[in-house]
């Protein structure tokens, strides 16, 4: 085998799957999104009557406006939980096996089941579970509240619990980054642990803050385990509703259109973090 | 930093002390829910829990369905992982080495999946697999699950293809050897860490996986479909039982993984 052979290969096998399993699918959805529904199946067309519902019809307007609160609500917990818990291993974690174990323990529910992750709230939350157990036996409440499950809130508590390993991986490795001797000119030069943070660390974490931003936005974004198991009547996301298009409904050219949706959402938000990304490196250099 | 007399750091570090245990509280105290609800003798999940019982892994062991599912995803995890280092370590060797036209879209392409909500890939490859006459089978699958763990494998190779010197391969090919040979006696060994670390996670993903696995499957079901239609007609704690033995297992895994890492840093 000669050299220009294996060069071909190496090039040619995965540029061969990418145009099969990715460029040909997406081209195919694209085109679908054009096409008409003509009960029980579809033509083909091009007009963008699929478009124009999903931009007048208040369901779908209020679908995407819902999904989009609930990532960002899901991503702004996670950061809340997950940057501290970061500083804290990076900055004040006694010992470097503490800081091994604990960094671990905290990616380690990622290798659990996705989907018994999502479960395991719905039987916490519910009218019988152990929330409500808690909250009758301390004498809190006096009967089961139905007030936990099945609502927006459960489905922010959930996506943050199954998400929090996205955050906390950047900004750990954002924080490890920053140089001991930083901080110490800081204080050196006169500034408090408060301004030191906010003026020398927190803008040097910056990176690691939309990386993880930008995963636990796009994920929450897509899912529809959440709203299927905790979600209730009023949580339906916009995966859920692309399902229904390709199942029950039978809306195929409908479901291709919202799927297009999606995908220039995730684009733009992955392309916004690559540029802040970026600048924050040409700032920091 | 030690010259400030300070009892406001010291309560500062106490409530992140805090904050850091109620952070661990708040990950692992549903995994022992789930874990105590799997022995529980009542049918419904109500605490506390009024009795002991195995029945439930009983029941699950004399299960046809669930054993078939798991299986189902063995098989397909297996394949699934195996397909995406097949075409992810020459992906990453290609971006590693070479410049082409187009390798900015390449590259974005195959990372796409890592951010990308699974439902549009297996929704778009279902409707290509339809559009050329395949019907859903686990093969199907196991193509929609490689398309999808790609960007994870290239990855993790490429990292380690970068810290890799380039003299290695060169010496090589001074000596004599051709590329397969270079490929399979130099590279390969030099980032097989990597090459493992990255088949273990993708396979460990695959076994997971919904919202491809959703769209491709068939007749056949992946342990994740299974539950997933189990928890559509209620819930039992039977699932709990399997869930049990997931976490299980998922140590098992963790383990290994560790270990291995730590024979293979010190060379």
């Amino acid at each position: 085998m000669n050299r220009k052979l294996s060069a071909a290969l190496v090039l040619g096998i995965p540029l061969a799957w990418v145009v099969v399993f990715m460029l040909l699918p997406y081209g195919i959805i694209v085109t679908y999104s054009f096409w008409v529904k003509t009960y029980p199946t579809f033509k083909p067309a091009f007009q963008f009557g699929n478009y124009l519902t999903l931009a007048t019809d208040p369901q779908y307007l209020q679908v995407l406006g819902r999904t989009l609160k609930i990532s960002a609500l899901t991503s702004l917990f996670s950061l809340l939980l997950a940057y501290p818990f970061a500083w804290w291993l990076v900055f004040r974690c006694p010992s470097q096996a503490l800081r091994t174990w604990a960094y671990m323990a905290v990616i380690a529910p990622l290798w659990v089941s996705y989907l018994l992750r999502a479960y395991i709230w719905k039987t916490i939350l519910g009218t019988e579970g152990i929330l409500n157990s808690f909250l009758m036996s301390a004498g809190i409440t006096s009967e089961p509240s139905s007030l936990f499950l099945y609502n927006q809130f459960a489905m922010v508590v959930t996506l943050t619990y199954i998400f929090i390993p996205f955050m906390v991986m950047p900004i750990y490795t954002a924080l490890e980054r920053i140089p001991a001797n930083l901080s110490e000119a800081s204080a050196d030069l006169g500034m408090g642990p408060v301004q030191t943070f906010l003026r020398v660390t927190l803008p040097l974490s910056a990176p690691g803050i939309a990386a993880g931003f930008t995963l636990t936005f796009c994920l929450s974004f897509g899912d529809f385990i959440a709203p299927f198991l905790v979600g209730g009547p009023d949580g339906n996301l916009i995966a859920s509703v692309i399902q229904t298009q390709f199942g029950s409904a039978l809306n195929w050219p409908l479901g291709s259109a919202l799927s297009i949706v999606m995908l220039v959402i995730v684009l733009g938000i992955v392309s916004l973090s690559d540029r802040i990304e970026a600048k924050a490196q040409t700032g920091a250099a | 930093m030690a010259m400030k007399p300070s009892s406001s750091r010291l309560a500062a570090d106490t409530a992140l002390t805090t904050f850091v245990c109620l952070l661990m509280a708040f990950l692992y105290v549903p995994i022992w829910v789930l874990i105590a609800f799997s022995f529980s003798s009542s049918r419904s999940l109500t605490w506390p829990i009024p009795g002991f019982t195995l029945d439930w892994y009983r029941k699950l062991f004399a299960n046809a369905d669930l054993l078939a599912a798991v299986g189902n995803s063995f098989y397909v995890a297996i394949c699934a992982s195996l397909l995406a280092l097949a075409v992810g370590i020459p992906a990453a060797m290609a971006l590693h080495r070479y410049d082409f036209w187009g390798k900015t879209l390449f590259r974005r392409l195959i990372l796409l999946p890592i951010t990308l909500p699974g439902i549009v890939t297996g929704i778009s490859m279902l409707n290509m697999f339809r559009l050329f006459g395949f019907s859903q089978s686990l093969e199907t699958v196991i193509f929609g699950h490689a398309t999808a763990l790609l960007g994870v494998v290239v990855t993790q190779v490429f990292a380690r293809l970068q810290r890799l010197p380039k003299s290695l391969e060169e010496a090589s090919y001074d000596l004599g050897a051709g590329p397969a040979r270079t490929f399979f006696r130099v590279t390969l060994p030099n980032i097989s860490s990597a090459v493992v670390g990255a088949g273990l996670l993708s396979f460990v993903l695959s076994f997971d996986e919904i919202p491809v696995t959703f769209f491709l499957t068939g007749r056949d079901n992946t342990l994740p479909m299974y539950i997933y239609s189990t928890l559509r007609r209620g819930v039992t704690p039977e699932i709990n039982a399997v869930g049990t033995l997931i976490v299980l297992a998922t140590l098992v895994l963790i383990i290994i993984s560790v270990v291995l890492s730590r024979d293979r840093t010190p060379r």
